[in-house]
């Protein structure tokens, strides 16, 4: 079973100034534009609508920002990291 | 032992509750009790549909995620187990790839959805405003009091639609008819099926047109997939019905329903008639779509392999219904679901699905209803209902809730 429910595990991390790193498997996308509702710092769409990303490494004042993406992605195609 | 399991399959049939359920008399903007109630005993459990069938209801947010995210869940009518709905009606034929499994379904919707990209969505919100600002013009100069849904509700989405697939301005009135007919509960059948014969003869024209003249429109980039000999002229007109069918009566229930609970929560409605905030906007319209249900009949799915979940099994061949609306409402997400709070994030709703057939039109659903939340508060303070909600006529029986007419005054 595939359980969508956002992955939280570096949150002993925050606060600490690690920057994380932002993953996006673009061939899962669906194009749902949440993302970049969510973070429109860190991710924007190409001509087809397909999410990319602006930049791979989040620090703390985008953190909270990413987690959400993470969480209202459809298609599960981000994932927050340890670098 | 074939008796006992078969003796409890029995004995499950004589008590699965029916669903739909009916909502509580008085709480028009509340999901059913019998769901709730549901919802409290269990992440799922068998229902009875119309026709004796019966597949999992699925009331807990995190279950209705899981499955609508996992790909041994099918959204293809003709698999065996799909829980279907009461009877067929106009416009729910297999329409193109809302119906479909990836990767058919992926091929097909990554034709279309280059416009609905957030920043494409954004650069026509000065096109919605006029529209917006437009209606409230004709109404503000016209007679009182005057049905929403007729002056307001219904043309913003029909004229948002006609812009986005390139329909021309001199066709809009003939479009905006047939629409209307197509979504019109009064209508009888063969009135519903003449309209959308209609649109989808004219939409066809429109497509051949454009495969000798491209624009810059929808019509024309799925005018191009037929010339590339990706789509069949066939699915491509399906195609361009799929995207009018989808966005014009979702948004225009949402926007009407919106409006009717706002009216009955003037403490909220003044939140919006005293801001120029977008950001309190943007938040307002997503509790909107988190407390209200206009899909009430939940997303329908037939599981394909056994899926194990709450410490239950799906066995494949079996029928799935993920109640969105009662998802929307679940304690273990949202803090008092039952409040509605303007302020509060409601980001992680699932009003408009979950998984891969999550809406594609969903960046314009939120800007039109942000323009609409936005602006007719503001430009018509003091907007009242003109009758008792209680005479009110809601569309328990519609394939989408909402309301037949909302008369108000000023
Ligand atoms: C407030 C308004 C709207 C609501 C509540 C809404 C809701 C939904 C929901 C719940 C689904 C998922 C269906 C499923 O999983 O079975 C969906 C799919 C879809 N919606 Fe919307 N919708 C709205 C507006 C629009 C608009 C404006 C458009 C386009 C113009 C649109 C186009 C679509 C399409 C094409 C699909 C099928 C996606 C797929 O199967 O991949 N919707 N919508
Ligand atoms: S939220 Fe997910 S599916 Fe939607 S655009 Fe971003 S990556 Fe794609």
């Amino acid at each position: 079973m595939r359980v969508s429910v956002p992955d939280t595990s570096h949150h002993d991390e925050k606060g600490k100034g690690y920057p994380m790193k932002v993953e996006l498997e673009a061939d899962k996308c669906v194009a749902s534009g949440q993302c970049v509702v969510a973070a429109m710092e860190v991710f924007d769409q190409d001509d087809d609508g397909i999410a990319i990303l602006l930049t791979e490494e989040v620090g703390d004042d985008r953190l909270g920002d990413v987690e959400e993406a993470v969480a209202v992605c459809p298609a599960a195609a981000i994932r927050l990291v340890r670098p | 032992m074939a008796d006992t399991l078969a003796g409890a399959a029995h004995d499950a049939a004589d008590t699965a509750p029916e669903f739909p359920m009916p909502r509580a008399s008085g709480c028009p903007f509340d999901p059913p009790p019998g769901l709730k109630e549901l919802q409290e005993q269990g992440p799922l459990t068998k229902v009875r549909l119309w026709d004796g069938s019966e597949p999992w209801l699925v009331t807990r947010y995190a279950e209705q995620r899981a499955l609508l995210g996992d790909a041994r869940v099918s959204a293809d009518t003709d698999r065996p187990g799909y829980p279907t709905k009461a009877s067929a009606e106009a416009g729910e034929g297999k329409l193109s790839f809302i119906m479909m499994d990836d990767p058919e379904h992926a091929r097909l919707r990554r034709m279309v959805t280059a416009p609905f990209a957030v920043k494409k969505v954004e650069a026509l919100r000065p096109t919605v405003q006029r529209i917006v600002d437009g209606l409230i013009d004709d109404m503000l100069a016209g007679p009182r009091p005057v049905d929403l849904v007729e002056a307001f509700a219904l043309p913003i989405p029909s004229l948002v639609i006609c812009e986005l697939l390139g329909v021309p301005y001199d066709d809009h009135a003939m479009f905006q008819e047939n629409t209307k007919t197509m979504v019109r509960t009064t209508a009888t059948p063969e009135e519903r099926g003449a309209a959308t014969r209609e649109i989808a003869g004219y939409l066809a024209g429109q497509l051949a047109e454009r495969l000798t003249g491209p624009k810059d429109d929808l019509l024309s980039g799925i005018a191009g997939r037929v010339a590339a000999g990706e789509l069949t002229h066939g699915q491509a007109t399906e195609m361009a019905l799929l995207l009018l069918i989808a966005g014009h009566e979702t948004t225009a229930n949402m926007i009407a329903l919106g409006t009717a609970a706002l009216l009955e929560h003037p403490d909220q409605l003044a939140l919006l008639r005293d801001t120029d905030d977008p950001k309190l906007v943007a938040s307002a319209v997503e509790e909107l779509l988190r407390y209200l249900h206009i899909t009430h009949l939940g997303r329908r799915r037939a599981v394909t392999e056994d899926i194990e979940i709450a410490g239950r099994v799906i066995k494949a061949g079996e029928g799935v219904i993920m109640v969105n609306e009662i998802g929307n409402r679940d304690p273990r997400v949202f803090e008092d679901p039952d409040r509605l709070d303007l302020t509060r994030d409601a980001r992680r709703h699932v009003a408009f699905g979950f998984g891969v057939h999550q809406c594609l039109g969903q960046p314009l659903a939120r800007m039109e209803l942000q323009v609409v939340h936005g602006t007719l508060y503001r430009r018509i303070p003091t907007l009242r209902p003109a009758c008792d909600l209680a005479d009110v006529r809601f569309k328990h029986d519609a394939f989408i809730y909402g309301i037949h007419e909302l008369p108000v005054a000023w």
